[in-house]
């Protein structure tokens, strides 16, 4: 976890829908969906149960293809990938699952480590780079704990560990606090913020919970004072374009209902957007 | 392309069940709680639509378990190979069904002997036991009740495992870490058990006739040399042909089952228990099936062959 995400292998885009499509038996969940996500900006995607944002997250890592449409992610095309091409390609992307999805079977710091060992890393560079890791989400004490003996918190925490551990360019969180205590969601949001602001990778976050987008979007991470701190309203520009920009992305039935930054989404007067605001 | 397609469809289908429950208690009280799926109609379904419906999903079954051993067969050639979890399930199916082989196979070769010296006390022939045994035993009981015996311990035990796994949503999170999951999942499974049962299958043919050799020695008071000797020279090489051949396959059948029906759970956890039942019961009857037509194969080939 040494030095920044390396450069993006194209200026363009990192993620791009366009007009995606994506039916199962029960009917259609997407009738069209087209986005951008620009390297290094976090793409809060908010929608109520149901609208699909997990399903989005899984399309944007392959691990869903769409019924149509196209979708390009750093630069390639991930929709007509075989499963084999996108197997090496998702090593460039980290994703943490709603549930957290850890291996229950393995420890904390292999959980951590899975992906080093996947890449045939030598043995002895693996330990320093999970315990690295594991310090950062200040989890180093769990490094041999079984994931059932975590709280639901730290389990969050480990998986987001565990998807950072090859220093993904990108990083689909879906859910990250769905169901956590504000304390606890406080602490993800503020790693989530570190990430970005230490490391500066792209980020597309589905969440339910609005204050989660605009604390990403109102705060950012001094790596000096190793504080979280309010950005100044108008002004401090060099950290605006430093952290990145904050987008927010609405979906309602099946397709996109707003996009736009922070003040637009804030002072927006439709009725539908207002239900988030309260 | 098709062969991914059904899959990972399918892949999504479970970990939508596995996260759609818990969460709709957790958000009861945000705005977002109207669902969004609310206007679903049921669909009324005629006999007819039934059968062809549950056609359709027999051949779309047969077709992704066909998918499921070829591209376990290509990648069990072709590398990499997860060695450290070969390890594993070998000593988990391997080593961990001997107690059950042992024992089985120790009482099947002697209540064998107790049916059959019955009959040739009848005939004063209770010599032939030992060939009645061996032949018995090496040819068909020894693969067949090994198979059987390591589909109900290991076929469901691999169900539960990958189902649970899916469920979580760990299959899919090692795809999304760039893991092929039948690489990391099937194939040391698969591996193991071809690998396992021709082992397993020796043991269990050697403690029957064991057994059979106790049972003659005190029911039908014959000399343990004398079992052994007509034991061993009732077997020629194409018992022993079959005998083995036939647990390489039945290896494979239980594992690729296992891994399958694990592999497809629909429906949580709920979902994992029936798939592990599914595994037993259809792990069981083909090995069963299979088992006829290789004892079919094998007498033909010993004719023409040996
Ligand atoms: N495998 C599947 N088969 C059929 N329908 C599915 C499948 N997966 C998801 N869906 C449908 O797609 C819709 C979107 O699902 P998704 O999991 O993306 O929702 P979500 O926005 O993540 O919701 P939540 O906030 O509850 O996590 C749901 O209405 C669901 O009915
Ligand atoms: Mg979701």
């Amino acid at each position: 976890m040494s030095g920044t995400a390396t450069a993006l292998s194209d200026s363009g885009p990192a993620i791009q829908f366009e007009d995606v499509r994506l039916g199962f038996s029960e009917g259609d969940v997407f009738r069209g969906v087209s986005f951008q996500v620009q390297p290094r900006e976090t793409m809060i995607l908010l929608g109520e149960t149901g609208t699909g944002k997990t399903l989005t997250l899984k399309l944007a890592a392959g691990l869903l293809s769409p019924s149509a449409g196209v979708i390009h992610v750093l630069g390639k095309e991930i929709s007509s990938m075989r499963e084999a091409e996108l197997l090496d390609f998702r090593r460039k992307i980290g994703f943490v699952f709603q549930e957290g999805a850890l291996f229950d079977s393995m420890t904390v710091g292999d959980n951590v480590a899975y992906r080093l060992r996947e890449e045939r890393v030598p043995e002895e560079e693996i330990e320093p780079q999970v315990r690295e890791v594991l310090r950062f989400i200040e989890l180093e004490d769990t490094i041999e704990l079984l994931p059932s003996e975590l709280s639901g918190g730290m389990r969050r925490r480990v998986s987001i560990a565990r998807a950072l551990i090859s220093q993904p360019q990108v990083v689909l969180y879906d859910s990250p606090t769905a169901g956590l205590d504000p304390v606890t969601s406080q602490t993800i949001i503020t790693l989530i913020l570190r990430l970005r602001d230490v490391y500066g990778v792209t980020a597309l976050l589905a969440t339910q919970r609005l204050q989660d987008g605009f604390a990403l979007a109102n705060f950012h991470y001094d790596p000096q004072t190793k504080r979280v701190i309010r950005n100044a309203r108008n002004g401090n520009a060099a950290a605006a374009a430093k952290a990145g920009q904050t987008r927010f992305l609405v979906y309602r039935d099946g397709g996109v209902y707003f996009e736009g930054g922070p003040e637009e989404l804030e002072n927006s007067k439709d009725p539908y957007l207002q239900r988030f605001l309260v | 392309m098709a062969a991914q397609l059904g899959f990972r469809c399918c892949g999504c289908a479970e970990s939508f069940f596995a996260e759609g429950q818990p969460e709709q208690g957790l958000v009861a009280d945000t705005p977002f709680q109207v669902a969004g799926s609310a206007g679903k109609e049921e669909k009324r379904i005629t006999a007819a639509e039934l059968l062809v419906d549950s056609a359709k999903n027999a051949v779309l079954a047969v077709q992704s378990y066909a998918e499921l051993c070829g591209r376990t067969l290509v990648n069990m050639v072709v590398g990499p190979h997860y060695l450290q979890d070969t390890l594993e399930q070998m000593d988990f199916i391997g080593a961990g069904s001997m107690p059950i082989i042992l024992l089985a196979g120790f009482f099947i070769g002697a209540v064998m002997v107790l049916q059959t010296g019955s009959q040739f006390i009848r005939f004063g022939q209770t010599s032939l036991t030992g060939d009645v045994v061996a032949i018995a035993l090496v040819r068909e009981l020894g693969p067949a009740f090994t198979g059987l015996l390591v589909t109900g311990r290991c076929a469901t035990g691999i169900a539960s495992e990958l189902g649970s796994m899916l469920v979580t949503e760990q299959v899919d999170a090692m795809r999304a870490m760039g893991t092929d999951p039948n690489r990391k999942l099937v194939v040391p499974r698969v591996l193991a058990s071809l690998l396992m049962l021709p082992l397993l299958t020796a043991i269990m043919d050697f403690i029957g006739l064991l057994g059979g050799c106790v049972a003659s020695v005190f029911s039908l008071r014959l000399s343990a040399i004398e079992f052994w000797r007509r034991a061993i020279e009732a077997l020629d090489f194409a018992d022993l042909m079959q005998g083995f051949t036939k647990p390489v396959i039945f290896g494979f059948i239980l594992a690729t089952i296992g891994c399958y029906k694990g592999l497809t759970v629909r429906g949580g956890t709920q979902g994992v228990g029936r798939a592990t039942t599914q595994a037993a019961v259809l792990g069981s009857v083909l090995i069963i099936v299979a088992d006829a037509f290789l004892t079919k194969l094998a007498l033909f080939l010993a004719d023409k062959v040996f």
